[in-house]
């Protein structure tokens, strides 16, 4: 393990998050709208206005005010929500879990399908299961998913009510949060039934979230596996007349994986992003919803700390694609 | 399948004869209320916003509350009241044998610590919280005084008739001591009061989960539990109600309550409001500044067919700048006609500039006075555009929004007032009088300042007889017609859209209920 | 290759040819709009709202009576325009920012490269909004946060062709042989650089519109009462039971659009630079 680099990449996310704070600081400022008026409506007066303003130390020069949120930060205090009082990590850290459980439920999904149809697309190339796959990883990667979602909504839970159309578990039913995660608390507490229930609420938000990244994973595939199979040791393993699955399979997908670990990578960034819509579409009650509302209200603490947030996985992950690369690849040298 | 199982028991248990009794209520089950989002704080008297509100009050109750389906004042935690003499001094009598839900017996000390802490510095809870809207609330109330363990009086700067309208308002709730000081201004995150529903748990931006109070002092709630949840998609919440997995859906845009009308399984309950939306002419523009081209928008607009195509009907006309559920309405004035024509000449002879742009500004949220905002403004803009003037639509964030009009940067600007305390003085001097006409920070946003209209909406506040009042304030709605600061546009109907295996669903004119006496069927 | 050449084998990829069809069909009806819509798309029409597609009107109308296939026609305009615009607006500082940072190596390098990775830290969604919040929402405000929001991707691909075209012999020939810094950029890094970014670009159009789309969804993008497609699906969205036209037509609109623009990218691709088929 190259720990001179890792050492390295760490130090950039140190500057990254750096930049992030200050530019998020920065951007929430600049956007007209006194969270002071939004929070008291259109029955403030100006002397209350002025008062609320005072109390939430927005009458401070913004030198003073970075100060105060930089200094808190590092002793990792983010703030308290302006809208709620609440501290904002306890305000993130259940939509948090929410989130993380919505996007790895969509690149589960991704991984399978993805995976799945890239494999038999490579291997049946030119064939009408070839094209109507890559075919419609297109329309897929062209489609609004917004627009998906309530179209799946529209059909399968209201046209044809095969699935809940929101929220995580059914009204009523209540198991003790251990990790946050409905599925895996559901498997602790031994209660299938609940576990169940949660997989039938996760299915429609997780595949409209799946929906890009499974198609980009279907093309990568593809054309990684086309590319593997044409290599000697694939001829050769065939030539020995191994049977043909065994050979695409352990000799063709293994070496494949490498692009595909790293698209899968870079997309669950992606999946943070779509899950801005996705969960305000299905009701879910993830961090993406609780970031857009936020900025609407001027909520600054809460934006910041959730961008902060944000931009630590996606730059954590980063780094993961690339450790993970070295590790599955040792021909490749780290650059630079 | 289970899903279509559901549907099947619903079906038959509507069936007459096969379900039970349905006007015999039952005790138990689970009330389940979709709405647009989540609360912010359960302190009521801390809360701004619809959603925080309509939760809390299941959990608060005041000394003095609205009727279930009107807005006239009852008993609740005050069992009687008398004002002094001098008109300065209310004394309250409180109900005896009440209890918090965390058991902390109900007293004049709660009530003390409760007011005290809005409006006494000094108070230990003072900085718990940040106390806005005073004026709606204890803002008169100069001390608060403990006489004995069930008699409280408060002490007003000057004589205040509409205290009692105040003390209704959700922004006094009576709150459990012992609770404001165990979780300081985490009190909005752990709500204790004594009405009929406690408080169990808060999921942010998911659910909030209420239970029936045991030990209620008065008639028990009906429904074992309340389950607050947040459904923001407009769309997904109508589903939800169709599909039966909410028994309630609030703020139904007015298309999809059409829809909830037709459905056999779905009951929906309209009652009169006392809102208004309004078009605000602002009146020191040049362009706006001459009487007869703000009379000529007020004919270019047609009310009806924009009642009929937005507010699908859900709505009356307005030509007054309060609702006909308020008494003082004006019901002689004659509303401006509908008439392109007639709009054309007015503006030609005020020499109006027909090439200037005119900016309509559009809010970005609905309102029950305001339910489609955008479409509102685009109907308008092409009503303007058919008499010749030429309107652009203009947004801004909401908190933005009304920064800016407060400061009178807008042509025309959409407003409205869901309806205070219900009492004209609140429209009439809080909207358009000219103390109110000063920038930054007006609520008049249409800068009108006729000396007029202010001396007689600010005489009509030191009288307090209502027949006297009612006079004055006519008199005021007939210049206000004339000048046509605003073109009122609708009293928007207010509406509750549920299951029918609901029953005994109240609907109040504010739209603000408690769900005490909801049953709902097995 | 030559340009007839490349033309030529466009038009015998398939992909491409079918990406380029819908294209050139939508620049067409944008081209043709005013005398194709058979109505006014702004004028009201309260009485006739929500009409389900007929004769009259093939697409239905809106919740305000508007012809929706006259409003689609018109906002074909729009959103080639968005496409387009937003895509410039990356394209020329990322290709800039990239062409510093890969040639001139550090210190340049990472303080470029830092400040893209502070903006690609940001999900992209996030940074759009957060920059249309910032300006106020409005059609050419979109464009320019869509634009801002991809600059960091033309960066980087620009930044590593130009890292590997620096080591190839030519550039250093001409380096020695007294090249101009500029002279070299310009004529001999720029122009390799050409193919990756067209292709980016082409795949970038479509990206920008679903980007705007996704803004005007969540209410920041184009203003009343303006025909952009992804403020009509948003609008749509609240009449997805009673009247799916109203979703249903802009929505497919995009469909086509973007996927007009990822069929022509992707044959472009193939095309240009087999060796970049595994982006």
């Amino acid at each position: 393990m190259p720990w001179r680099y890792v050492g390295r990449r760490l130090l950039q996310l140190a500057v990254i998050l750096f930049g992030v704070s200050v530019l998020v600081f920065l951007m929430l400022r600049l956007i007209p709208g006194d969270p002071a008026q939004l929070l008291l409506g259109e029955y403030a007066t100006p002397a209350e206005l002025e008062q609320l303003r005072h109390k939430l130390g927005l009458d401070r020069s913004l030198a003073v005010q970075y100060w105060v949120y930089v200094k808190s930060a590092l002793q990792g205090d983010m703030g308290v929500s302006i809208r709620t009082g609440a501290p904002v990590f306890q305000e993130i850290a259940p939509r948090l879990i929410a989130t993380v459980e919505l996007s790895l439920a969509a690149m589960v999904i991704a991984t399978l399908f993805g995976v799945g149809a890239g494999v038999v697309s490579a291997v049946r190339q030119y064939s009408v299961w070839d094209y109507l796959t890559m075919f419609l990883a297109l329309v897929g990667v062209s489609m609004p998913i917004f627009w998906l979602g309530l179209m799946l909504i529209y059909l399968l839970s209201v046209k044809y009510p095969l699935f809940p159309m929101m929220g995580r578990l059914s009204m009523g039913l209540d198991i003790p949060v251990v990790t946050g995660l409905v599925l895996v608390d559901a498997l602790l507490s031994f209660r299938p039934d609940v576990l169940w229930d949660g997989l039938h609420h996760l299915i429609l938000p997780a595949f409209t979230l799946a929906t890009i990244p499974m198609a980009v994973v279907a093309r990568i595939t593809r054309s990684s596996m086309l590319e593997v199979l044409d290599q000697d040791y694939v001829r050769t393993a065939r030539a020995k007349g191994m049977d043909e699955w065994v050979v695409i399979l352990r000799h063709g997908l293994r070496n494949a994986m490498l692009p595909v670990v790293t698209v899968l990578g870079l997309n669950l960034g992606l999946l943070l992003s779509g899950a801005v819509l996705t969960e305000t579409i299905f009701s879910w009650p993830g961090l993406g919803r609780y970031v857009v509302d936020s900025l609407m209200g001027r909520d600054y603490a809460a934006v910041q700390g959730c961008i902060l947030i944000f931009a630590v996985i996606m730059t954590l992950i980063n780094l993961l694609v690339d450790l993970v690369y070295v590790v599955l690849d040792p021909r490749i040298r780290i650059h630079e | 399948m289970r899903k279509w199982c559901v549907l099947l028991t619903l079906l038959v248990s509507l069936c007459p004869g096969l379900a039970g009794a349905a006007d015999q209520p039952v005790t138990g089950g689970t009330l389940i209320w979709g709405r647009g989002g989540d609360s912010v704080s359960l302190d009521l008297a801390q809360a701004t916003d619809g959603e925080s509100i309509k939760a809390g009050i299941q959990i608060y109750e005041n000394l003095v509350k609205f009727g279930d389906n009107s807005m006239d004042i009852e008993p609740q935690l005050a069992t009687s009241w008398e004002v002094s003499e001098d008109g300065l001094t209310w004394t309250f009598h409180l109900r005896k044998g009440v209890t918090f839900h965390d058991g902390t017996p109900f007293n004049a000390q709660a009530v003390y610590d409760s007011f005290a802490r809005v409006i006494d510095e000094n108070h230990p809870f003072h900085s718990y919280g940040k106390w806005a809207y005073l004026s709606l609330s204890l803002g008169m109330v100069k001390e608060v005084k403990v006489v004995d363990d069930y008699t409280v009086q408060l002490v007003t700067k000057k004589p205040y008739a509409p205290l009692l309208n105040n003390l209704a308002l959700w922004l006094c709730p009576i709150v459990s001591p012992k609770a404001m000081a165990e979780y300081k201004d985490q009190i909005g995150m752990h709500p204790v009061g004594t009405g009929p529903f406690k408080f169990v748990k808060w999921v942010k931006d998911d659910q909030i989960v209420l239970e029936r109070n045991e030990n209620y002092w008065g008639d028990k709630a009906k429904v074992d539990r309340i389950i607050l949840k947040s459904i923001p998609e407009p769309s997904a919440r109508l589903m939800a109600l169709q599909s039966g997995t909410v028994d309630i859906a609030d703020d139904l845009d007015p298309d999809s309550i059409a829809l909830v009308k037709k459905d056999p399984n779905l009951e929906v309950i309209e009652k009169p409001s006392i809102n208004i939306g309004y078009l605000a002419l602002n009146t020191e523009k040049p362009a706006l500044k001459d009487v007869r081209v703000r009379q000529a928008i007020a004919h270019a607009i047609d009310k009806d067919t924009l009642i009929k195509a937005i507010f699908q009907g859900l709505a009356i006309p307005a030509k007054n700048p309060f609702a006909p559920t308020i008494w003082g309405y004006n019901d002689e004035i004659q509303p401006y006609a509908y008439d392109p024509q007639k709009a054309k000449k007015l503006l030609e002879e005020a020499g109006f500039d027909f090439s200037t742009e005119l900016e309509l500004w559009a809010m970005p949220v609905s309102r029950a006075y305001m339910p489609e905002p955008v479409k509102t403004a685009e109907l308008i803009q092409a009503y303007l555009a058919a008499v010749g003037m030429k309107a652009k639509i203009v947004r801004y964030d909401w908190g933005t929004y009304l920064k800016k009009t407060a400061n009178g940067e807008h042509d025309m600007c959409m407003l409205g007032w869901l309806g205070g305390n219900a009492d004209p003085d609140n429209f009439l001097y809080g909207l358009l009088s000219a103390d109110t006409a000063v920038t930054p920070g007006a609520a008049n946003v249409a800068l009108w300042k006729n000396a007029e209209f202010t001396e007689l909406v600010k005489q009509a506040q030191k009288i307090f007889d209502k027949e006297e009042r009612a006079k004055l304030y006519k008199k005021a709605q007939e210049i206000f017609h004339r000048e046509v600061p605003w073109v009122p546009l609708a009293h928007s109907t207010i509406v509750r859209c549920y299951n029918k295996k609901l029953h005994d669903v109240p609907l109040r004119p504010n739209g603000l209920n408690s769900f005490q006496m909801v049953w709902k069927e097995k | 290759m030559n340009r007839l050449e490349l033309f030529t084998d466009l038009l015998r990829n398939r992909t491409a040819a079918l990406g380029l069809c819908l294209i050139a069909g939508i620049v067409a009806v944008a081209l043709a709009g005013p005398a194709l819509a058979p109505y006014d798309p702004l004028v009201p029409a309260p009485l006739d709202r929500l009409q389900p597609p007929s004769a009259q009107h093939l697409f239905g109308t809106d919740s305000l009576g508007r012809d929706i296939l006259s409003r689609v026609i018109h906002g074909s305009r729009l959103s080639l325009l968005i496409g387009i615009i937003s895509v410039t607006i990356s394209l020329v500082p990322g290709t800039v920012l990239g062409l510093l940072a890969g040639y001139f190596g550090d210190p340049l390098d990472s303080i470029i490269m830092r400040v893209m990775d502070v903006l690609l830290a940001f999900p992209a969604v996030l940074l759009a909004i957060f920059i249309t919040a910032i300006l106020g929402p409005s059609l050419p405000n979109t464009m320019i946060a869509v634009g801002i929001v991809y600059i960091p991707h033309y960066a980087r691909i620009v930044r590593s062709n130009v890292l590997s075209l620096k080591q190839q012999l030519f550039v250093q020939a001409i380096r020695h042989l007294g090249g101009s810094h500029a002279r070299v950029i310009l004529l001999h890094i720029l122009p390799n650089t050409f193919a990756p970014i067209i292709v980016y670009a082409t795949l970038g159009m479509g990206t920008a519109v679903l980007q705007a789309a996704a803004l005007g969804f969540l209410g920041l993008g184009a203003q009343p009462p303006q025909p952009e497609w992804g403020a009509m699906l948003s609008e749509g969205r609240q009449y997805i039971q009673m009247a799916p036209h109203v979703a249903g037509f802009p929505g497919l609109a995009i469909l086509l659009l973007v996927l007009g623009f990822n069929l022509f990218g992707d044959g472009l691709r193939d095309v240009l630079d087999p060796s970049l088929r595994s982006r």
